[in-house]
């Protein structure tokens, strides 16, 4: 009866799940397979600010269409805000106001970027000679000095800007720009002062400001670049390395010296870039399709999510995955991890930071937290307080740890902060109750098993196919939860309960058969 | 792989029951989850148990609250041998054998010494849970130590030797005795490396023993013969494990039992999920015998009646083979 039960359930499941997924690939045209260069980019730019009841007014640069990106399908999402799009020099802006408003406020630009197929920025006009700041005192000589120098050094406005962000960039920096930058200069500051000081050798700069499109990112930061106008056009120069030509990919938002918002009536304003990216065009023009055909579909799809959420989905969707791996290594395989569910939680921390550094850190911290367990054990502490010492202990030892790779400049160890601090002191604390009551051996084999079985849920959970799948055609977990259940119900031995009854086959063979050779 | 193949078919073609298919199509179907506090709780086992009429260790005490722990010297002043339990620990884990007292000083069955002292911080360690599963909060009892039957005398070290009888709907089917060893510390598990010996249902006689998953025929501390000793009051023991099915409602369960010299058998404890190994002891696989309990209808059917087609139905076959 039950049986028969689960086989309808799980055979809906699945009939509904490849229903779901064959109508979206044959009706709309949904990709199967991951596209290698979706040179498509989905950017939002997410702003909060408190309102206090006043009127607000609220100017974002927004990118334009340039040489190398195409700007397609913009959306404000601004509710009951007044909007306007103003275009002035080789800026774009928007102008958001509204008379009243309260609270917490969220505005949001999103635009799909794609590479190539732009219009190339041409200045139609030699713009007009910068305007040089005044400066006094010690600060007048050192620009003086650093530009005398640079000039000496080069042939024309290229090599001179050369010059100059190599100077700006010597390390140790010379007591001039010293004295103009501060000890720890942002680029940001960096181009500014190039941009004066170009401006006294009477070359045209100006900043740019923009976001590095790659993998997606929930938390861009703004990079800035040096333009100056030679030629009779603009070129770019990277402000660190002063290197010429501008880096691939490099989406140009505004530029001058004007920071990216400017607000009245509020103050503090936030803003957030999220970039997205392995959009494939196809996969944009099937929901594009999709969304002509059948509003819900898209509205009730992951499409239709804010980029933040989406980009949270794209690893949440990769769970279950992990999960069927872990039901298929300790049901089937019959592999002895610590806690059920851990390695999938170790795996995730490993997506962060990566494989081979996952595994060392986590070798590590486990490794020092046993031992610190096992000193512990001497104290005779109760187990409330015992647990709180260990998880204390791991605090300790991963702020350390942070600390001492940072100084050795291997940053990635930093990223031991990423791993589930609770879980990892329930994994020392069970590992050497294991390690009292059966010995060290086990203990050992148990850590291994769950060291592996995360590392194989990542390798599984790293496939871009599958992450492909899961996140464009959600409905394959209907499929997923299928599998599970029918694993629910499996029956069959598992691979190590071989080793546990091979005494019972050779035993059984030797006694009926009289032959000792056979197994 | 096709050598991979060939022993997982060898395996079921003998009809060994996996891990897999006895959670699946025997404790998730036969046990109910609500059953399981009556055998997962010592206490709440002893006392459904004595009030069946089967004889279980005497309790001397429980200690269930901290503030006992302080004076655990009156509580235990009128005993000078006994045994500490974890009323929910599992796998003999915190479980502690005193064989001699003086008042202040507490010998171990391993000849060690504990103080006061260490006996609290042994109670406080059970009490928080560190041997219960999920580290649930715990109660200690404390009870009668059995002095094992001197049929054991010579098949044991240190520890007390148990009968563990798998039962499914009340018919007995596969049995052990489980013989502590140095590897196993006194304790009778067979994964801590106890000897686990086969008994044929019918005669109560014991079989070849396996110890961590290889077969032996002696006992490796003291080095007699395990097999061919015929274990007393074996009807009876096959009685209390079949009267186990009325006494908790449990389909498939192990009784783990222990012969006093005094006494005679007495119920330890009882188990809703019982391990594999004794397929190992015994040399033969449980499902066979499981399914053709299937098919009967054992409702209707008394004690003395499953015990009598336990003994006609599942003799071992490897004491026939011996007879060969």
């Amino acid at each position: 009866m039950s049986r028969l039960h689960l086989y309808v359930l799980t055979s809906t499941l699945v009939c509904l799940g490849i229903a779901i997924f064959l109508y979206r690939v044959l009706a709309f045209g949904f990709p199967l397979v991951p596209h290698e260069h979706g040179q498509v980019w989905l950017v939002e730019t997410h702003i909060s600010f408190l309102a206090q009841d006043k009127p607000v007014k609220i100017k974002m640069y927004v990118p334009r269409q340039g040489a190398e990106h195409r700007i397609t399908n913009e959306n404000f999402i601004s509710r009951e805000y007044g909007m306007h799009i103003r275009k002035g020099g080789d800026n774009r802006w928007v102008n958001w106001s509204i008379r009243e408003a309260q609270g917490l406020q969220h505005l949001y630009y999103t635009a799909t970027v794609t590479a190539g197929g732009g219009v190339p920025l041409i200045a139609l006009e030699t713009p007009p000679p910068a305007d040089t700041k005044l400066w006094t005192g010690s600060r007048r000589a050192a620009v003086n000095a650093i530009v005398t120098v640079a000039r000496d050094r080069s042939s024309d406005a290229s090599n001179l800007t050369i010059e100059l962000l190599k100077e700006l960039n010597q390390s140790p920096p010379s007591d001039e720009v010293l004295l103009l930058l501060g000890k720890k200069p942002l680029p940001e500051d960096k181009a500014a002062l190039a941009v004066e000081l170009l401006a006294i050798a009477g070359v045209n700069a100006r900043v740019v400001h923009g976001i590095q499109l790659g993998e997606q990112r929930r938390e861009a930061p703004i990079v800035h670049w040096l333009e100056i106008f030679h030629n009779s056009h603009w070129g770019a120069y990277n402000v660190t390395t002063a290197e010429k030509g501008m880096n691939a990919n490099y989406l140009a938002w505004w530029r001058g010296n004007r920071p990216l918002i400017t607000a009245s009536g509020t103050n503090n304003v936030q803003a957030n870039f999220s970039i997205m990216a392995s959009r494939p065009l196809a996969l944009q023009a099937a929901v594009e399709a999709g969304r002509d055909k059948h509003p819900l579909f898209v509205t009730f799809s992951l499409f239709g999510l804010p980029l933040e959420s989406q980009a949270v989905y794209q690893i949440l969707l990769l769970v279950p995955i992990g999960a069927l791996v872990m039901v298929l290594l300790r049901n089937v395989v019959g592999l002895r991890t610590f806690g059920t569910f851990m390695p999938v939680l170790i795996a995730l921390a490993f997506r962060e930071t990566r494989l081979v550094w996952g595994l060392a850190l986590f070798t590590i911290l486990v490794a020092l937290g046993l031992s610190i367990r096992l000193y512990l054990e001497h104290l005779k502490l109760l187990v409330v307080p015992r647990l709180a010492a260990i998880l204390t202990a791991v605090v300790i030892l991963m702020l350390t740890f942070s600390m001492v790779t940072h100084k050795l400049g291997l940053e990635r160890g930093l990223s031991v902060a990423l791993f589930p601090m609770v879980i990892m002191t329930m994994a020392i604390e069970r590992m050497s109750v294991v390690w009292d009551e059966t010995g060290p051996f086990e203990a050992v084999l148990q850590g291994w098993g769950t060291l592996m079985a995360a590392a194989l849920v990542y390798l599984v959970m790293g496939i871009p196919l599958i992450g492909h799948l899961v996140f464009t055609f959600p409905e394959l977990l209907f499929v997923v939860l299928a599998v599970i259940l029918l694993l629910g119900r499996y029956t069959g031995y598992r691979l190590t309960e071989l080793r546990r009854f091979k005494a019972l086959i050779r035993g059984f063979q030797t006694s009926s058969s009289g032959d000792d050779n056979v197994v | 792989m096709t050598m991979l193949f060939n022993q997982f078919r060898w395996l079921h073609d003998n009809g060994i029951l996996g891990i897999n298919h006895r959670n699946t199509e025997f404790t998730l179907r036969y046990n109910s989850r609500r059953l399981y506090p009556l055998v997962d709780d010592k206490l709440r086992t002893k006392e459904i148990a004595q009030r069946h009429g089967l004889k279980v260790p005497e309790l001397y005490a429980v200690v269930s609250e901290t503030h006992q722990i302080r004076n655990i010297e009156n509580i235990l002043k009128n005993h000078k041998d006994f045994v500490i339990k974890p009323a929910r620990g599992s796998g003999g884990n915190g479980i502690c054998v005193i064989v001699a007292s003086n008042g202040t000083l507490y010998r171990k069955a391993g000849g060690e010494l504990l103080d006061a002292e260490a006996l609290r911080f042994h109670f406080s360690n059970i009490l928080s849970g560190m041997f219960s599963l999920g580290g649930q909060n715990d109660r200690a009892m404390i009870e009668y130590r059995v002095r094992f039957d001197p049929v054991f005398e010579h098949i044991s070290y240190q520890g007390v030797p148990d009968i563990r009888i798998i039962v499914f709907n009340g018919i007995p089917v596969m049995a052990m005795v489980r013989l502590p060893t140095r590897d196993s510390g006194g304790r009778a598990n067979l994964h801590q490396g106890a000897v686990g010996a086969g008994v044929d249902l019918a005669t109560g006689r014991t079989l070849t023993a396996v110890m961590k998953n290889r077969l032996i025929s002696i006992h490796p501390d003291t080095g007699s013969d395990i097999s061919g000793i015929i274990i007393p009051y074996w009807d009876q023991l096959l009685r209390q494990a079949a009267a186990a099915k009325e006494l908790t409602g449990l389909g498939y369960l192990g009784v783990d039992m222990v012969i006093d010299r005094n006494l005679g058998p007495l119920v330890l404890e009882l188990n809703a999920r019982p391990g594999l190994s004794i397929q190992i002891a015994n040399q033969s696989g449980l499902l066979p015998r499981l399914k053709a309990i299937e098919k009967l209808e054992t409702d209707e059917m008394t004690i003395e009646s499953r015990v009598a087609f336990a003994k006609t139905h599942f003799p071992s076959s490897i004491s026939r083979n011996g007879a060969n």
